[in-house]
């Protein structure tokens, strides 16, 4: 090996090759992310602006695509409900996850086994979950039975069929999936809060609630910039849950703007339209986590 | 101790009992759908949600694994399974070893942009897929690759790659650079380096990044949907046309026995390796 690498011509070779190496290594997956992620990106951002319908048409057509959109009541129906479901399914999921995380966080026996039953829904797929509460939740046999039996035979509950309340059966679904994997990211973030601070504040009288209130949960900010970061995204890409427990229904009454694409783009042939929905998923996505983000790495960088 | 264990003891009482509440409160979906599998028809209908059954039986199983009708086909969950199988296991490890060669480059071998380009790549873990699906199906169409499963493992190693670079990057920021500097010194080069430093030390990461790629794609619902509706579609699409199949009368309890067999490789790998599970998890949502 060394007898080798002595030999002038050998050694030039060998720094060639490490010069060279690691972008040839990196140059396909670079390539790949040059055309699937941005040049696709543009195709689409191409797509909304013309006349697409079942096929591809290139025909410059402005923002024609766009005004159909917002005339279109479906499409704001989806944004209204992906309004509910984002600040229902974050809100919820991140007060159980912190929840559950203090409570945990107690010194508890056993604490290891309560967190692998907490945290085992995030193993699945949203499809399961989604068919396992759409049984739950079903209105003649599901828990509306069960409490019937127990002595109760006035008590309905038809959310899954009922154009008002459908949207809350994917909020319920969604926050039995996730809360458990916000408390353990609370978790972790609690396991890194210096105990010499908490030990002081009780030296100087202070209760544990107020202890949590006043000195832990503020040091948690860049946990919960990104648990943010993560269920929003979740919530502004929630296509499975949805078509596992409602399929937007009944109707589109439950209908989101991932639905709205996919059933505009492949079931209605309307690509321009499709497209033109994708792309408000897109800055939609960007105009949530731009501001986390920034917010994140500061607040990350103020804690050091 | 002692004394901690006496005067917090109502306060204790109070803490266990909300946490065991909690426990009940995500277990109870799969106690119901368990059960409710093991259920012949007739006692789903007159029984309720959390009674257990009173015979027992795996006929739904057998239905929801060979036997229960796909539209118009009646072969089961079964077909539908292995074609996830055949998806996830090329798809897993293709975009994992990328990702390691990826990431050892951009952890030790940066060069001049080499930041920046990272950057780039990960925006790749942030858009939501509904921006390449139209163009994605267009390709793959015009290449024969639609409905197929090598079309869908394509899609899922293109997609995944962002993720693994991260993963392994940021792992080997970790390997302390004299090591590197040191075998460069003595002559070694880029591959051997890899191949006798780096990946000896790679044991825990190659988990981590296996365990989370086999999760997002065994799990993936949308690309399965749109690229691969057929005959050669993941089993997550086939549960879904099972359960919301309008035909003929519904059997929840081969729906609930079709969803377990769904979930049984991933909730498989969560309890034998949970550990990595819950670390791929932080380590994949916290993006670096």
């Amino acid at each position: 090996m060394s007898a080798v690498a002595s030999t002038p011509s050998a050694r030039s070779l060998r720094s060639w090759a490490d010069d060279w190496l690691p972008r040839i290594v990196l140059s396909p997956t670079l390539a790949a992310s040059l055309v699937f992620v941005y040049g696709f990106i543009i195709w689409t951002a191409y797509l909304s602006l013309t006349e697409s319908r079942m096929m591809p048409s290139f025909d410059f057509a402005g923002l024609a695509q766009y005004a159909r959109l917002f005339d279109n009541e479906r499409w704001w129906t989806s944004a209204k409900n992906l309004g509910i479901f984002g600040t229902l399914f974050i809100g919820i999921s991140v007060a159980l996850g912190l929840l559950i995380a203090i409570l945990l966080d107690q010194k508890i026996r056993a604490e290891g086994a309560l967190r692998a039953i907490y945290l085992y829904p995030m193993a699945l797929s949203f499809i399961v979950t989604g068919t396992a509460w759409k049984w739950i939740l079903n209105p003649g046999l599901g828990l509306e039975k069960l409490v019937h039996d127990w002595g109760f035979p006035n008590f309905t509950f038809d959310w899954l069929v009922n154009s008002d309340m459908a949207i809350y059966t994917v909020v319920i679904a969604g926050v039995w999936q996730s809360s458990g994997f916000v408390m353990a990211l609370f978790l972790a973030g609690l396991r890194g809060v210096d105990e010499e601070i908490i030990k002081a504040a009780q030296v100087d009288g202070a209760t544990l609630p107020r202890i949590y209130w006043k000195i832990i949960i503020p040091s948690l900010r860049p946990v919960f910039f990104s648990v943010l970061l993560i269920l929003s995204h979740i919530a502004i890409k929630s296509f499975d849950l949805v078509m596992a427990l409602t399929a937007g229904g009944p109707g589109n009454a439950s209908d989101v703007p991932a639905i709205f694409m996919y059933q505009f783009s492949f079931n209605r042939g309307q690509l321009g339209l499709g497209a033109a929905a994708a792309m408000m998923m897109l800055m939609t996505i960007v105009a949530v986590l731009v501001p986390l983000m920034y917010l994140e790495t500061r607040s990350a960088r103020n804690a050091r | 101790m002692h004394a901690d264990a006496q005067r917090l003891s109502l306060g204790r009482v109070v803490l266990y009992a909300l946490l065991v509440l909690f426990a009940l409160y995500y277990l109870t979906p799969l106690y119901v759908v368990l059960t409710t599998s093991l259920k012949p028809m007739d006692e789903v209908r007159a029984g309720n949600l959390i009674a257990l059954p009173q015979t027992w039986t795996i006929e739904a199983w057998i239905r929801a694994w060979n036997g229960a009708c796909i539209g118009v086909d009646c072969s089961g969950l079964r077909p539908y399974f292995w074609n996830s199988v055949r998806m996830v296991v090329p798809a897993v490890l293709v975009s994992t070893f990328i990702g390691a060669l990826n990431g050892y480059v951009l952890a030790h071998w940066r060069f001049r942009g080499s930041e920046i380009l990272f950057t780039a790549l990960l925006v790749g873990c942030f858009i939501p897929f509904q921006v390449v699906l139209l163009p994605m199906a267009r390709l793959l169409g015009i290449f024969g690759l639609a409905n197929t499963t090598a079309g869908l493992i394509f899609v899922h190693i293109v997609y995944g790659l962002a993720f693994t670079t991260l993963f392994f990057r940021n792992f080997y920021l970790s390997v302390p650079e004299e090591l590197i500097k040191s075998a460069r010194v003595d002559g070694a080069g880029f591959f051997l380096i890899f191949r006798k430093i780096v990946l000896p030390l790679s044991g825990p990461i190659f988990v981590v990044c296996i365990i989370w790629q086999f999760t997002q794609i065994w799990n993936d619902f949308l690309f399965g949907v749109a690229f691969n509706g057929g005959q050669a579609a993941p089993v997550t699409v086939a549960l879904n046309n099972l359960v919301n199949t309008s035909t003929g009368v519904k059997e929840y309890n081969v729906d609930m026995a079709a969803a377990v067999i769904a979930a049984l490789p991933t909730l498989f790998v969560y309890i034998v390796a949970g550990r990595y599970f819950v670390r791929g998890l932080t380590a994949g949502a916290v993006k670096g």
